[in-house]
Order: structure tokens, then sequence, then C-alpha cells
């Protein structure tokens, strides 16, 4: 190196170093993220099978997505699955936060409990449910039935309405230590003097907590709704693994339906044309959460 | 004069104060019952999971299932060893060599990266800076489809090594940005003098900054071994051997019962297995993974 830049400035060969040390990120991302990115758009306009010749289609990938029913019953899944499970976790998120708020004794435990599934993999946790629910081996109908609160064991994956409902049990637990992780650093922000002259003007719980801590936390709050709903809107796994798309694939969500024309049909200019309207629905959820969370106070 | 306790009336003649105390710690104990049962519900799948993977594989298989073991064996577990071509074993590894290449390829490139855009000025820095970022914007499962192309054109499909360089590349936008934020913590001076005694840019980084800059380090690696460890849909779509699969991919076969019927038992021993490295990881280091995220989602 010394040889190579023996003839530069001081101030050239900092430059020079600099550029060096992005390098090998720059072009990790360029090869493994930009170009991918532009050859989906790319590739949306081909019939692209996996052996055979790619042809250009022009926009034809994208009009046969229209008349595609089974993408229109996906996306309108995963709007449907994405409006059920935000606000449990959400909810839930807000009442394990305000519990672990202060320091009292053993508080680390209870907060490294609540948070313990987020690192679990989804798959592995869905391998985990899928079988707690299953009718014969299951826990849940064991329980159940020992309780008198079934009398014979029940399919929960054989209904829709059942099936959406066990999902969300399942990701809820998997998912919101993380939701809590987050409100919990929003509630601390907050300063107690704040709570304190609160209650010298004789304020109550909810007083404070419509006056106060929501007000406050907007920021906070939005980060983690907009995160929860991004994460839904790109469910896989649970769906693949724990209903594995039924009953009557009426659990398909759009990454699956993608994956599906592309990795098992290996339609990979239609799963193209898919992933960019994917895209532009991520694309206008984050712009959403930038623009929340630049308003500064 | 009228004694204290006769004016606050109520509750057995006490004093406002003891009240007060008393119901302070009333709603401390009704908040630690809480908490409790709640800690036990969250407990529940992973203890109900260990607990069935100590069964014997028969009793795992009981219709209706036993709430307790007769007695405790690992026989699920050997059992596990006997799937596929070489058994749960071969997995792991897989898993493992995936996790540690990328948590290796993610430090030195996120390192490397962050201190040339928190140190040095270039032309360009600000562009590629926003380049590096802006992936975090767009989801990866949107440019699956080309990845795949990609690997297969490059014979990195069905390779460990294609896999973890599309891991590194999903860790690097956090990285980067983490390490970035490290370095700019670092006062100057530090540097300056040792840049004056004509030390080179990457032995002062390899020699002085690592220490200082630790913790991001430890929140990178962590965060790469976990992400890499756990991920299931690239995987599942990038490797069709199935001697190449990663543990998740790998267990899905154990559950839709390849290999004869459906071994619940094992199933469950693989999810312990699966399981295991991510919690002793977090509970070791649960406050750089903790600092990590609150730091990578407030400030992004």
């Amino acid at each position: 190196m010394k040889a190579l830049t023996g003839s530069l400035s001081w101030e050239q060969r900092r430059k020079l170093t600099g550029l060096l040390f992005v390098l090998p990120t720059v072009l990790f991302v360029a090869v493994f993220f930009i170009i991918p990115l532009a050859m989906t758009g790319f590739m949306s306009f081909h019939d692209w099978p996996l052996i055979g010749e790619q042809s250009w289609i022009g926009t034809t990938n994208y009009s046969e997505l229209a008349n595609d029913r089974q993408f229109r019953k996906s996306l309108d899944f995963t709007f449907r699955y994405t409006l059920f499970v935000t606000p449990p976790i959400f909810i839930l998120g807000f009442i394990l936060a305000s519990l672990v708020r202060h320091n009292i004794r053993f508080i680390g435990m209870f907060r490294a409990i609540f948070f313990m599934p987020v690192v679990i993999g989804l798959g592995v946790s869905s391998l985990l449910w899928v079988w707690m629910l299953d009718q014969r081996v299951g826990i849940f109908n064991k329980i159940l039935l020992d309780l008198h609160l079934l009398d014979k064991p029940q399919l929960f994956l054989a209904k829709p309405s059942t099936a959406m409902n066990v999902i969300i049990l399942s990701v809820v637990w998997k998912t919101v230590g993380f939701t809590m992780i987050l409100l919990l650093a929003g509630l601390q922000s907050i300063p107690d003097e704040l709570y304190e002259s609160a209650d010298v003007d004789g304020a109550g719980y909810f007083r404070k907590l419509f006056y106060i801590t929501l007000p406050l936390m907007r920021r906070t709050i939005a980060l983690a709704l907009i995160l929860s709903v991004i994460g839904s809107v790109l469910a896989f796994d649970q769906f693949y693994i724990i209903t594995r798309g039924g009953p009557r694939n009426s659990t398909i969500s759009i990454v699956y339906w993608i994956f599906n024309n592309s990795f098992v049909y290996w339609k990979l200019g239609y799963g193209s044309a898919m992933s960019i309207v994917l895209l532009t629905i991520l694309m206008a959820l984050t712009s959403i959460q930038y623009y929340v969370l630049r308003e500064k106070e | 004069m009228i004694p204290v306790h006769d004016r606050q009336a109520g509750l057995g003649g006490l004093t406002q104060q003891q009240r007060r105390r008393l119901q302070q710690r009333a709603l401390l104990s009704l908040k630690y019952l809480i908490l409790t049962v709640l800690a036990l519900l969250f407990l529940f799948p992973i203890a109900w999971s260990l607990i069935n993977s100590l069964k014997l594989p028969s009793e795992a298989l009981a219709v209706p299932p036993t709430y307790l073991p007769t007695q405790i064996v690992f026989d699920n577990y050997s059992e596990l060893t006997n799937y596929g071509n070489y058994g749960v074993a071969g997995h792991v590894e897989n898993s493992t060599i995936v996790a540690l290449l990328t948590v290796v390829g993610s430090l030195v490139l996120s390192t490397l990266g962050g201190y040339g855009f928190a140190r040095f000025n270039f032309p360009g820095k600000n562009a590629l800076f926003i380049m590096v970022l802006s992936t975090l914007m767009i989801p990866f499962q949107s440019i699956l489809i080309p990845l795949f192309v990609m690997l297969v054109r490059f014979e990195l499909n069905d390779t460990l090594i294609g896999l973890a360089l599309v891991y590194i590349t999903f860790q690097l936008p956090f990285g980067i940005f983490l390490m970035r934020n490290s370095f700019l913590a670092v006062p100057k001076e530090i540097e300056e003098a040792a840049l004056l005694d004509g030390c080179s840019s990457l032995s002062l980084l390899y020699r002085m900054m690592l220490r200082l800059v630790l913790p991001g380090i430890v929140t990178v690696a962590i965060y790469a071994f976990i992400n890499s460890w756990n991920e299931f849909l690239a995987a599942l779509i990038f490797m069709s051997d199935q001697d190449k699969f990663t543990l998740p991919v790998f267990l899905t076969l154990v559950r839709s019962g390849l290999w004869g019927t459906v071994d619940w038992g094992a199933l469950q021993a693989g999810v312990i297995v699966a399981i295991f490295p991510c919690l002793v990881v977090f509970l070791l280091l649960q406050r750089y993974y903790i600092n990590g995220l609150i730091g990578g989602a407030v400030n992004n």
C-alpha cells in the first residue's frame, strides 16, 4: 500500500484509505441488494422459467396479477391478519411494559422471560405451536378437555376463523416482547416529576395515561405499531408451517403466494411482478414510518 | 384535641400514612402475582417442549398426552440423530457454519465500513452511506427471486457459503449503522495522537479502536448469530439438497413425517436443540441485545 500511495499527499491518502474501508460493504450491498432489486423489476416483465428461455412479455404478468383470484385473496388475508394481530400485540405489549417499568426486585428476570420468545426463530416457534395445537397429541386440547371447557378434541386448524386465532396467539407469544421493550424505553424516557405533579393535582390512572403517558410516547407508539405492521405484512413462516396455507387456501399470505409461484410452480417472472407489488406496499408503510418519526417536538 | 387517627376515618383506626403504605404493599403484591402468572404462561411452551423431549418416544406420542414424564430419558435426542443422511448433528453443523460465517463476515465488513464512514472524508461518502442504509427500507423477501437466480448462475445455491453471503448482506445496514455510531462516540484526540506517531490506519483500528468499540462489536455479533441461526425463508429457497438444510428447514422435514410417521418427541428434541443456543446467547449478553434493539429501532 505504501508503494501504491507513496506519491500521494497525506490528505489524498486519507481519502483513498476511507474509500477502501467502505468498499467491501458497498460491494456486498450492490451485488446482493441493489442489483437483485433492479433485477426484480427487470424479471417482472419477463416470462422466466427456471429452465429454458426467458422472454420479454411486457406487462402481461401485471395484467395476469389483476385477474389472479388467489393473489387478491392473499392480499385480503394478509391485511386482515395484520389488522387482527396488531392490536393484541400492542395492547399486551403496553400492559407488559407498564408492569415491568419500575426497577423493583426480580424485574430483570421478568423482563427477560417476556422477551425470551423473541430470540427464538419464528420457524422453530411455529413447529412448537403446531404440535401444541394438534388434535391428538396437543396440550391445548388436553387442558381444555380436562377443564371440561371442551367435550371433544378440536381441530383448531381446520376452520379459517380458529386457524387465524391460534396463529395470532402463537405470534403474540413470539413477538410481544419486542413491542414491550420498545414501549418500555418510551415509558422510561418520561420524567417522573410529571407524574408526581399530576399526583399532587389528584389525577387518577386514566387521566395520567391519556394526558401524560400516551401523548409523550407518540413517536414510540408509532414506531412499535409500524414495525409490527411491517412484520405482519411479510408473514410467511407461521402459515407455511402451522396451517400450510389451509384450510382451503384460506391462510396463504402474500409472501407465501409469491413463494408458491416462484419456487413451487417456477414462474419466476410472475413471482417478481408480485414482489414489486409487495415492495410498493412496504415502501408506502416505511414512508409513513419515516414521516411520523421525522417530526420532532 | 382530637387524636390524629380519629380524624382519619376508615380502616380500623390507621393513620393515613399507614393506610397508604398498606395499600402500596397490597398493590405491589398484586403486581408480583400478575407478573408471576404471566411469566409462567410465557415460559410454558418452552418448558412443555423440553419436558416432552425428555419423555420416552412412545410416551411422547401418547393420545391424549400425559402431563409429566413417567421417566426421563434422552431417547428422542438419540432418535433425532438417525434422521436423514447424517442426522441432526449434520444440520446443527450446517447451521453453525452458516452462523459463524455470517458473524465473522458481518463483523469484518461492519467494522471496516463503520470506521470508514465515521472517520474519513472521501467523495461520495454520504451517497454511499445512504445507499447502504436505504436497504433497511426494502424487505429482503421482495428480492429473493433474483438472488436465487444469481446464486444458481454462480453455482452458489446449495452451498453454505452462498447462504452466508446473503445473510451477511442482510446484516450490513444495521451493522454499519451501529459501528459508525460506536466509532463516532470515541474521542478523536486518541486517534490523532497515534496518527501523528506514524501509525497506519489499519493498525490503529486493530490495535486501539477495536477495544474501544467492543460493545458495538458484541451487539453486531449477537444479531448476526441469532438472525442467521433462525432465518427460515431464504434457507428454504436457496437449499434444495437435503444434506445442506439448516436446522429449522430440517425440522420441517421431521414434522412433515418424511422419514415415516411424525415423531413428535424427536421434533420437540429438535426444537430444544434449535432454541438452546439462542437462549444462552441472549441470557448471557442480553444487555447488548436490548441496547442494539432500542438503538437500532429508534434511531433508524
